[in-house]
């Protein structure tokens, strides 16, 4: 009952907040409600037991990714009119779309629950500490683990040089 | 008593409403975050099946897809800042120098 409350309480803060970043005037207040997504999904992941992915999600994106949007959005300092335009020309196309892709999306999740109930059994959860999620990492994940860092080298370096990259100078 | 499908619709929502921003805003800054919402849609469904079949995979998964995403992030606001500096806008629909 109580994981009933829960669920439905932050899943829909969830979805407000999302809803809130998309459709928001200024972009700042459209990062900071994406603050409240990340949060209200770091407490849905502690239900479904996957605490270390919990801890990773408010350190990782909202300590560190959310920060580098903050301070693009600041050093950017736009003017607020241009921010608001939307495209409202795809409006149509767009809700036909997307209206086709949530069908196809809830076809399958039904299809899927029909087979098995879907009932998350306490019995088989994983339990999803530091201890048991960095065991698996560092031995069945180890080579997957270690490409990352090629991952995050590659984008320093193109960040660096984007950065780094002066406007030609006229003759 | 919450299912798996419970999860999977929650997903689905998110990812849905990620998708909506993606094709109706036309700011590049607006697009990256759309684009981050979708990443955490895909993630909640990851956790969501790593309980239901008790396989923790599904956890190192998501640890991959917020590296990912970080690294995406930094290249993606790398150019924003570039458009910003260098053509004055950031509308995607003005930024078109590589179609033909």
């Amino acid at each position: 009952m109580a994981e009933a409350v829960f669920f439905y309480l932050f899943t829909g803060a969830m979805l407000a907040a999302a809803w809130s970043v998309v459709f928001n005037r200024q972009p700042l207040y459209s990062v900071l409600s994406l603050l409240v997504v990340m949060f209200c999904l770091a407490a849905l992941f502690v239900m479904l037991q996957a605490y270390f992915v919990a801890a990773l999600q408010v350190l990782l994106y909202a300590g560190a990714v959310l920060v580098l949007f903050l301070f693009v959005i600041m050093l950017l300092n736009l003017a607020p009119e241009a921010l608001a335009r939307m495209r409202v020309f795809t409006w149509q196309g767009g809700g036909a779309l997307l209206g086709l892709w949530l069908a196809f999306l809830l076809a399958r999740i039904f299809a899927a629950s029909a087979q098995d109930e879907g009932a998350l059994s306490a019995a088989s959860a994983p339990r999803g500490s530091v201890e048991a999620v960095g065991q698996l990492l560092f031995e069945k994940y180890l080579i997957p683990f270690e490409l990352t860092s090629f991952i995050i080298l590659a984008a320093i370096i193109g960040a660096v040089t984007l950065g780094k990259r002066e406007v030609p100078a006229k003759r | 008593m919450i299912t798996l499908t419970h999860y999977l619709l929650a997903s689905a929502l998110l990812f849905a409403i990620g998708v909506v921003g993606v094709l109706t805003r036309r700011n590049v800054l607006m697009i990256l975050l759309c684009i981050e919402l979708m990443f955490n849609a895909a993630n909640l469904a990851f956790v969501a099946y790593a309980r239901a079949l008790g396989d923790t995979g599904g956890q190192i998964i998501v640890f991959f897809i917020i590296a990912v995403a970080a690294a995406e992030v930094t290249v993606g606001l790398a150019i924003t800042i570039l458009l910003s500096r260098q053509f004055k806008t950031l509308n995607a629909d003005e930024v078109s120098f590589l179609k033909w």
